[in-house]
């Protein structure tokens, strides 16, 4: 069966400025083959997946004060099938990070990822969440999200217009237009390398100094041995 | 001032006074510090700690205390240092003024000072597991110290204190945040209505609430460390990347900092634009913490009406700065470039639409039963309380303390328009509220009568001249200004260095909303949980504010 080009109702494929990576993907799924009855499957699975996308409130800060624009009125994603934005992740389809991610703040939102439930996807929203952003050189902050999870969708902007979310959402909805239950790009094994390769490189890392907050407080004065 | 010189010697003799700077200064040894504190405060009136400030001298750390006379809006600022770099201590005055309780955490966190009486010596935003002290000057920043975590963090419930006897034997306390058979519950980190991600431990009894614990740092980006690494003009930047709804005025708080120390004239014109966009910006945040409001007690149709008249104002901030968000407008001696011709006219038309529009708030929510019933008489402050933690902008207000830095402390050309400083006295949700909503009517007064004086402004010079290369001479400076929030200041410290890439020694940022989130545990006290949520959404922090 043949993989054509992903069609999404809200925008002409000619009207992207990123088609590469799409041509690449059909190109790839095109040179593998599909099944016509699991292919028709996909498609059917996919239409109604690409077109009610839940997000998860995940603001952590100037990106959300958009987000939460392209909620109001005036932007209203309702339009687009990005319904209702869900406070739990068991709920959720999509996480948008907006904002930066901090040592900190890093093990909860592994944590929300995994508490996802099947398709998840992860747009990293704002400079800030792609690399670091105007934040790259401290002490404290995670260089990129997807040094903790994978990422489907990078919108840079600090922090990007709500039409720039948009973009970034039409993209996802295309992405998932192309996913292939069997082979292909598929979602389950790349993720599994994902994690593979970052369990491999915390290893590689030197250990931490352990923490030694309790020799600290030994070595406090006035503490009576 | 030599009054005050003379009271404070008395008091503390070996004090040493330094009047060259713009406050007086005065430094005072770690031993004496405790007393005269407390004398500062009960005799002469000095009742709000409005910043504290560590710094790392190399060869001494220690802290700044700028005080301020509430009565007379007199400012002075204390030094106390110590010369030990391995086991530094200080005394805390956490029992002075109760603000200093959050902040002297904040510098335990940043420098390792340990405060001696102090009740709860925790770190404040880097995890309990942290190798070394960030803003210190010998700090190790290899990655490999502190890696990114994976693993989950361990709950804080330890703690300590640094107890002295009256014969000046110290012994360290240890103690549980929470008892054993308390009943604590988790709110956040990820949790729709902390507006961010913002950390409670409320321990119950039944459905009320009897302590608070807050767990701050989960958008820590260590703002304050950033800017001793880059040159003045750049620091610009990360002003508006805290408080995200008062952009302009932190800006505006910085750039007049810096201006302060250089000695510029800003021209008239570049003046009155910062301000009208400040006063914009007051509109924005209040909408949008009303819209918050609203939405945190289930009114979801009120959100969308705050969000609508928003849109209009990013719109005049797109046409001129070219941003929504972020716009990085003001700069070193004024503003970036003019204003859109149509500016005049779109905050016309704005002022008069909000104007309208704001009747139909009212009429949607304020008079609302739930409304009502959820926000009268819950979450009450006193006044001396608000004082006491230092407490500003429309919370403080709404507790009846004066403390609009437009009025005390009038700066760029405040003294020139007509408005009045809006304060009422119920200090309850309700009062937080109507004075957000009453700050409006009154931006947009001040906003009318900008627009009449940039008819009428024949100058069209919107930045003075300004060096290409910004050199400092050594000193500090403070200044304030009234972000939407509450006052804003920024601390700078200049070394002086003659080299021509210079950067700022040590650049603080008080933050309105970290003196907020310390109110959070009084005001919640014997209040319901569900409570909770409308409280802090009354007193309306913004997290990256508060973390920096």
């Amino acid at each position: 069966m043949e993989v054509k080009n992903p069609k999404i109702k809200s925008m002409k494929h000619e009207d992207f400025k990123n088609n590469d990576y799409i041509e690449r993907l059909v190109a790839d799924l095109n040179a593998s083959g599909t099944n016509v009855v699991v292919g028709k499957l996909d498609q059917l699975i996919n239409w109604g997946r690409a077109n009610s996308l839940w997000p998860f409130c995940f603001g952590t800060s100037c990106c959300a004060i958009e987000f939460m624009c392209l909620g109001a009125a005036r932007y209203d994603m309702a339009r687009f099938g990005f319904e209702v934005a869900r406070n739990s992740p068991r709920q959720a389809d999509y996480i948008m990070c907006q904002g930066t991610i901090t040592h900190r703040m890093a093990p909860a939102l592994i944590r929300l990822y995994e508490q996802m439930a099947e398709p998840k996807y992860v747009i990293a929203c704002g400079a800030c969440t792609v690399s670091g952003g105007p934040f790259k050189k401290s002490y404290c902050v995670v260089k990129g999200v997807d040094e903790i999870i994978p990422v489907d969708v990078y919108l840079p902007g600090c922090p990007p217009r709500p039409e720039a979310m948009f973009y970034a959402l039409l993209q996802l909805q295309r992405k998932i237009k192309l996913q292939k239950f069997f082979g292909g790009d598929n979602r389950k094994e790349s993720r599994q390398k994902f994690f593979e390769q970052q369990a491999k490189k915390q290893k590689e890392t030197p250990n931490a100094q352990t923490p030694n907050i309790a020799e600290d407080a030994q070595a406090m004065p006035g503490k009576e041995d | 001032m030599a009054n005050i010189q003379e009271q404070i010697s008395k008091i503390c003799r070996s004090a040493q006074f330094d009047e060259s700077g713009e406050f007086l200064l005065v430094t005072v040894p770690d031993e004496n510090w405790h007393a005269t504190a407390r004398a500062l405060k009960e005799d002469l009136g000095f009742d709000y700690l409005t910043a504290l400030v560590g710094v790392d001298w190399k060869d001494s750390m220690g802290c700044v205390y700028y005080l301020t006379n509430s009565q007379t809006q007199e400012i002075i600022h204390v030094k106390v240092t110590t010369a030990n770099r391995e086991k530094p201590l200080l005394h805390s005055v956490s029992d002075v003024w109760a603000v200093a309780n959050y902040q002297e955490r904040e510098v335990y966190d940043f420098f390792g000072i340990t405060f001696i009486n102090h009740p709860d010596m925790r770190r404040f935003f880097l995890r309990n597991d942290w190798v070394g002290y960030p803003l210190r000057k010998d700090y190790d920043a290899d990655p490999n110290l502190n890696p990114v975590p994976h693993d989950d963090e361990q709950n804080e419930d330890e703690t300590f204190s640094l107890v002295e006897s009256e014969n000046g034997e110290l012994k360290r306390v240890d103690k549980k945040v929470f008892a054993d058979d308390e009943y604590v519950i988790n709110v956040g980190p990820q949790h729709p209505s902390t507006h961010g991600v913002m950390r409670y431990r409320a321990s119950l009894e039944g459905e009320v609430v009897k302590k608070v614990d807050v767990v701050s740092g989960y958008i820590h980006r260590g703002i304050e460390k950033l800017c001793e690494g880059l040159m003045y003009p750049q620091t610009l930047l990360y002003t508006e990347r805290m408080d995200y709804m008062s952009a302009f005025m932190n800006r505006h708080a910085l750039c007049l900092c810096i201006e302060k120390a250089l000695g510029i004239e800003v021209p008239h014109r570049a003046e009155l634009i910062r301000m009208m966009m400040d006063e914009l910006m007051r509109i924005s945040s209040h909408l949008l913490s009303y819209g918050c409001l609203t939405m945190d007690q289930g009114a979801t149709t009120a959100f969308f009406y705050g969000f609508r008249e928003r849109e209009l104002i990013y719109d005049i901030f797109d046409r001129t700065c070219g941003a929504r968000m972020s716009m990085s407008y003001d700069t070193i001696g004024g503003v970036v470039a003019d204003v859109h011709p149509d500016f005049v006219k779109d905050v016309r038309n704005l002022c008069d639409v909000v104007e309208d529009k704001l009747k139909e708030y009212h009429k949607l929510f304020t008079g609302n039963v739930i409304a009502v019933n959820r926000m009268k008489g819950v979450g009450l402050l006193s006044k001396e309380d608000a004082i006491n933690y230092a407490v500003t902008g429309p919370t403080g207000r709404a507790s009846g303390v004066h403390c609009d830095v437009r009025k005390t402390h009038p700066y760029s050309l405040y003294d020139e328009v007509e408005f009045d400083e809006i304060i009422l006295n119920g200090g309850d949700s309700m009062d937080r509220y109507m004075v957000r909503m009453k700050e409006i009517e009154q931006s947009i007064k001040i906003l009318r009568q900008c627009c009449d004086m940039m008819d009428k402004e024949e100058g069209n010079e919107y930045c003075a001249t300004v060096p290409k290369m910004i050199k400092l001479p050594a000193g500090h400076w403070y200044q304030q200004v009234e972000a939407s929030r509450g006052a804003f200041g920024v601390y700078l410290e200049s070394d002086g260095d003659p080299k021509p890439f210079q950067k700022p020694y040590r650049m603080h940022f008080q933050s309105p909303c970290f003196n907020l989130v310390g109110i959070v545990d009084l005001t919640c006290k014997d209040n319901l949980i569900a409570d909770l949520i409308t409280i802090t959404a009354s007193i309306d922090y913004v997290i990256p504010d508060i973390d920096r």
